[in-house]
């Protein structure tokens, strides 16, 4: 048995592909964005002196790195419905990519801002700055290049995940190899060519960010 | 006809819930071995090996599982190898495994510090010798905890294949879910057994760094 490779069939349909890669774009843009706004007030909360506020961090933070996305996506997606919230493909995707990353993001917010010294703020304030001067001139800079390298790789990580969206019918890049499968009838070479699409997107992504290290952090160390 | 969501089906998730555990045993395995060898290649000092290792690990971290696993299903039957889900699923994770298997293990081995290896040459060790009683069983104990850490994003990406049709706990969910009509209780009952299995390797690994990390 020998089978012909055709991917010529495939260049047809460019258009749909570079679509899908400008959706998938779109979701990890504002899955990231969401994702860390909700990270932001969970890490706040996980280090407050509150105890039942820093329960309620931890809890969150646990449930979710500890289910599978994919069931977290049915259960908004499928569950909600049923107590009366009905939401698109595509709004469940992000509600759920958001909430899933909100975890992720926390743990490494947190990190950020117990990376700085204690230490430094002191030498801020004595100084003579304000605790505001202190934290936008002395803390921020340091607490931001120390989680870059996290958050850049989380970011990849959330491109990858998006495809995982593709199964409630979300239309991002993986969702678009479906449609071209289901015209073409050549899922072999259609979800290789999707897959391969990822690698250029992550490969990409990684220089820019490594790029935007260098240029930041690395060629002007200091402020 | 619609029937409810029962004590039945409950148990018919836990048994499903043994297919996860098991592709994530298989991953394991077959990732574990494949893992031993990219990491091997990865520190090895011989050029073009690292290329190939660092070329292998930049394809499977740089693309997404559920295109690994398509490519797997679709491809295995073109070059004449019948294939289940589970035969796609287990290849797909266990190549999967061995990419970050892989970099978690020579992270372990280049956190030994240069000095053991020559101290190790200056009382006079073979290569093998320091690698095998000087090197390695460092090595192996800070690799520990983050390998058991990463058994959770393992347990948790077997969810994955439920879309290429391979009856996990995922999958077990979704037709509990079309039988009974109701996917918020079946889903959350999912979730519910994924936590168990994946807090509880969460909490090993944790408690496993706090005591192999003490004496460093």
């Amino acid at each position: 048995m020998s089978y012909n490779f055709k991917f010529d069939v495939l260049l047809r349909y460019i258009p749909e592909i570079v679509q899908g890669v400008l959706l998938t774009l779109q979701f990890s843009v504002v899955t990231m964005l969401c994702g860390l706004a909700i990270g932001l007030i969970v890490a706040m909360a996980s280090i407050s002196p509150l105890m039942p506020l820093r329960a309620c961090a931890r809890v969150y933070v646990e449930a979710l790195r500890n289910t599978p996305l994919l069931v977290q996506l049915f259960i908004v997606f499928f569950g909600l419905p049923s107590i009366g919230i009905k939401l698109g493909a595509n709004t469940a995707a992000l509600i759920a990519l958001s909430i899933n990353m909100g975890a992720y993001g926390a743990e490494i917010l947190r990190a950020g801002f117990q990376s700085v010294r204690q230490s430094q703020v002191e030498a801020g304030r004595s100084l003579g700055l304000t605790a505001g001067q202190t934290f936008r001139h002395v803390v921020l800079f340091q607490a931001i290049k120390t989680i870059y390298p996290a958050l850049a790789s989380q970011f990849v990580l959330i491109m990858l995940t998006t495809s995982v969206v593709s199964s409630i019918g979300a239309t991002e890049l993986f969702h678009q190899a479906a449609f071209i499968d289901s015209r073409t009838y050549r899922s072999f070479e259609t979800y290789t060519l999707i897959t391969v699409s990822y690698l250029v997107l992550t490969l990409g992504f990684r220089a820019f960010f490594a790029g935007v290290y260098w240029m930041v952090f690395v060629r002007r160390p200091r402020r | 006809m619609i029937r409810e969501f029962g004590g039945t089906d409950i148990v018919y998730l836990i048994e499903a819930a043994r297919w996860t555990l098991l592709l994530a045993l298989t991953a394991t395995v077959g990732g574990g071995l494949l893992g031993i060898v990219v990491a091997v290649l990865r520190v090895i000092p011989f050029k073009p090996l690292n290329w190939l290792a660092i070329a292998w690990i930049n394809l499977i971290q740089g693309t997404p599982l559920l295109g690994q696993l398509f490519v797997f299903f679709f491809g295995l039957p073109l070059v004449g190898l019948s294939v289940d889900a589970w035969t796609a699923a287990a290849l797909s994770l266990s190549i999967y495994a061995s990419a970050f298997f892989g970099e978690i293990w020579r992270g372990s081995l280049q956190s030994v510090s240069q000095r053991q290896w020559e101290a190790g040459a200056a009382l006079g060790l073979t290569y093998a010798q320091r690698l095998g009683h000087v090197v390695l069983p460092q090595a192996i104990r800070i690799s520990v905890a983050p390998t058991v850490g990463f058994l959770v994003q393992l347990v948790k990406n077997t969810s994955l294949t439920a879309l290429i049709g391979f009856v996990e706990l995922t999958r077990a969910s979704q037709i509990i879910s079309g039988a009974t009509f109701a996917p918020l209780p079946v889903y959350l009952t999912a979730a519910a057994i994924y936590f168990v299995i994946c807090f509880s390797l969460s909490q090993l690994a944790r408690m496993l760094e706090r005591r192999l990390h003490v004496a460093r």
